[in-house]
């Protein structure tokens, strides 16, 4: 290798973006259309879906059959590259917490592969400190959000039915598809237990999206996390990114992993340093804005290694903050199959990649005993075989008509028809549920461990409470009432020894809250514009902003504030504020 | 773009339904390929990580040719011929059984044992290994791993080796073009979904929910 050093770019940008997924993606997008000189790092390679994504293979195309490896934690088609676990790029935890930090390193992010669920946060999302003290409200209103909703489901297309409940938005929706056979068992049973099911919401183009030439409508297939050649669903690379570059305004460069954010004698961010992961250099661009989009926790850990004698605790970070709130949703699931379909009649019924109906969360919780809520998502029917078909058949078979509690298993001609008579009778339901932002759930920097660019790294400590694992024996419960309505066979609850089925936090991947939003420059790191109170040229557009997330997914919210956030830099440009 | 536009634009779009069907599976001489190991050395969207390790995992061999050869006869006494499709090892289920075990290394240890643990059986009883058992011996072997229920404490360790045995055998039979013909999966194919068809609805009583 040639002698180490730092090459320094000459251009100064308009703005570096340091991510390209949801956040990132959406920034990008409404600068570069409105003709600003935009650079955007991805610590991934460049991907985009109409070439790179593995639609419509079939099973026997991978050696796996589908199934997931260390590269592609969802499976070999799935639209990811990424995972738990990464190469060369540790984290720790502490206390003997436990927290599973998801990275995506592509194009788009994580928006590749995601399941498209669409969810608005409501009124009380926002502002749920009235309820029972316990949550922190954000410095901004639903109604201060909801414009931006509305362009958002405008400009890329979500499904979904306007049913007036306060605390679940209507958006502007595109038609949403109609629920499959289990679904409509599932639909009977949860309403006979009281659970209301309302078509899904996702962001799938079940119609061509008016006044958008570039993308295709959707052709069910039921594939969005492979990520979608015609771009019929939303990610931001197909939907952001790619058509921000068509603009001449925005320059990607991919396998760009961001070290640090640069910043002046007086204070102010001037650009950032990154390794270029082909070349293994080191680079420094620069910019008038510096706008993080990296993932909540990746770019609470830029700023937190972004120390000078300015920011002695970190970028951003004088009031200490940055890291802490840390929250992921809950998950917590159950699945079983349905007697009354062996046999079934076969057709195609493959539908779209996101829910074709959900649960919204109803429930008064002073009448429970646990503070918030959760949505289900629901599914079932007759899929694509994949690894793991037919699996643990020795446990259904003997359920078969005719059959004695021991006939279960076998082999032989017998066993050959029992596969065909028992495919598509499985169904599954997963609880999403809002967690509690708290202080000491928290990320930092590991004082002794780097990764293998020389990066530090960050060292997690997460602990669920009461609140969330009672949230979890809630789901468990009201999983078991619904199956049983529905007339399924299916597995006792999870119990307390795995604190109701209640996933380790990170598992859901819907972590937010690490450089949160308030009017208050000691109590947070960003204001309302998602802009820092120590640094007035320094953005973060991710999931990193959220002071409390309701039970909904991220998604929306972040493309919602991303947008909010660049069109705020667009105005304080015109005034000459940054 | 419209339905239509959609799929012209991954080049569907001037074919009939049943054209559509057969334009996305792969030709006979690939599937020959796909139906064993996939190479994946040219395919795009894949990343060289993921090209590296499949390669290096083809140039593996876990299995001896007698553990292979035991696998063949336990996949077809599991998963035979009939009337509507082939047996276990027609759809090169072996194939993909050697290729999973190197892929998901879980699986070797109960796999090799469970190989070796049947081969001492047989031996035990018939002075024979599995594979040279007589057809009526190897049935009357399994049929005492292969329901849970029934079987005696001692065999047990048999009974384990055999779940995982017809798991892997049923994943390699029916995620291949002959087992997905079989078992009628539909889908992987463009259409407009407008809802469950209205006799499988009336069927169900499902028309008002």
């Amino acid at each position: 290798m040639d002698e180490l050093q730092i090459k320094k770019s000459s251009t100064v940008y308009d703005a570096v973006i340091v991510g390209s997924g949801a956040g990132g993606g959406m920034a990008g997008y409404v600068l570069a259309h409105a003709g600003l000189k935009v650079l955007m790092l991805e610590a991934g390679p460049f991907f985009d879906p109409a070439k790179d994504s593995m639609q419509m293979k079939w099973p026997w195309e991978s050696a796996r059959r589908g199934a997931s490896t260390p590269q592609r934690n969802f499976g070999d088609f799935d639209g990811a590259f990424g995972g738990w676990n990464l190469d060369g790029e540790p984290y720790t935890t502490k206390d003997k917490t436990e927290f599973y930090w998801f990275r995506s390193r592509m194009l788009g992010g994580r928006t590749n592969h995601w399941g498209r669920i669409s969810l608005r946060m409501g009124p009380d999302d926002f502002r749920g400190h009235h309820i029972d003290g316990l949550t922190d409200d954000w410095p901004i209103s639903y109604d201060e959000v909801k414009p931006y909703y509305d362009r958002v489901d405008r400009l890329i297309g979500v499904y979904g039915t306007v049913e007036n409940i306060e605390s679940e938005p209507d958006g502007i929706f595109l038609p949403p598809p109609k629920p499959r056979l289990n679904e409509l068992f599932i639909k009977k049973g949860a309403e006979k237990a009281g659970v209301r099911v309302l078509p899904g919401r996702g962001s799938v183009l079940t119609e061509a999206l008016p006044g958008n030439k570039d993308r295709g409508a959707c052709f069910f297939c039921g594939q969005c996390n492979r990520s979608c050649k015609i771009y019929g669903d939303f990610s931001s690379s197909s939907c952001l990114v790619i058509p921000a570059m068509k603009t001449g305004n925005l320059k990607v460069i991919a396998n760009a992993m961001v070290r640090e954010v640069l910043t002046d004698a007086s204070g102010l961010a001037t650009g950032v340093s990154y390794i270029n992961k082909d070349d293994m250099q080191e680079y420094q661009v620069f910019a008038k804005q510096v706008i993080l989009g990296a993932s909540a926790c990746e770019s609470a850990r830029l700023l937190l290694n972004s120390k000078s004698s300015k920011h002695p605790a970190g970028l951003a970070n004088s009031s200490g903050v940055v890291g802490k709130y840390l929250h992921d949703s809950t998950g917590s699931s159950a699945g079983g199959w349905l007697p009354q379909l062996i046999d079934r009649k076969r057709y195609n019924e493959d539908g779209t990649g996101s829910i074709h109906i959900y649960s919204p969360w109803l429930k008064n919780n002073r009448k429970l005993d646990f503070p918030r809520g959760y949505h289900i998502e629901y599914g079932g029917g007759l899929e694509m075989p994949g690894y793991g078909f037919g699996g643990g058949i020795q446990d259904m078979n003997a359920l078969l008509p005719g059959r004695k509690p021991e006939d279960g298993g076998g082999f032989g001609a017998s066993l050959k028809n029992d596969y065909r008579r028992l495919y598509g009778t499985g169904f599954g339901m997963a609880g999403r549920g809002m967690a509690i932002a708290r202080a000491d759930n928290y990320c930092e920097i590991d004082p002794s461990v780097v990764d293998k660019y020389g990066i530090p790294v960050l060292r997690f400590h997460y602990k669920w409470s009461d609140a969330e694992i009672k949230q979890a024996k809630h789901m468990q419960d009201t999983f078991q009432e619904i199956m049983h309505n529905m007339g399924a066979v299916y597995g006792p609850p999870e119990g307390a020894e795995t604190s109701y089925g209640l996933e380790a936090p990170g598992k859901i991947i819907h972590e937010v809250g690490t450089v949160r939003m308030g009017d208050d420059p000691k109590k947070s790191a960003l204001n309302k514009w998602c802009q820092a109170h120590d640094c007035k040229n320094l953005f973060v557009v991710d999931a990193g902003p959220f002071v409390q997330q309701g039970d909904k997914n991220a998604t929306w919210t972040i493309l919602a504030l991303s947008m909010r956030t660049a069109e705020y830099i667009l105005d304080q440009r015109k005034k000459l504020n940054v | 773009m419209n339905r239509r536009e959609s799929l012209k634009a991954i080049g569907l779009g001037t074919l009939s339904t049943t054209l559509l069907l057969d334009a996305c599976k792969p030709g006979d001489k690939k599937l020959a390929e796909q139906t064993g190991v996939e190479t994946g050395a040219a395919e795009a969207g894949r990343m060289p990580e993921e090209i590296e390790r499949n390669k290096k995992l083809n140039a593996e061999k876990f299995f001896t040719a007698h553990e292979m050869a035991t696998i063949t006869v336990l996949g077809d006494i599991i998963i035979p011929k009939d009337a509507r499709s082939g047996s276990a090892s027609d759809a090169k289920v072996p194939d993909f059984i050697e290729f999973i075990v190197k892929d998901m290394p879980r699986h070797q240890v109960p796999m090799r044992g469970g190989l070796r643990w049947l081969d001492l059986q047989c031996l035990n009883r018939y002075n024979k290994t599995f594979v040279d058992a007589s057809q009526s011996q190897q049935i009357q072997m399994v049929t005492e791993i292969a329901y849970p229920k029934k079987a005696k404490p001692e065999m047990q360790q048999g009974v384990a080796f055999f779940n995982r045995m017809r798991d892997l055998t049923a994943t390699g039979f029916f995620t291949t073009k002959m087992g997905i013909e079989d078992v009628g999966y539909l889908g992987n194919a463009p259409n407009k979904w407008t809802g469950v068809p209205p006799e499988i609805l009336k069927q169900y009583g499902m028309e008002n929910v």
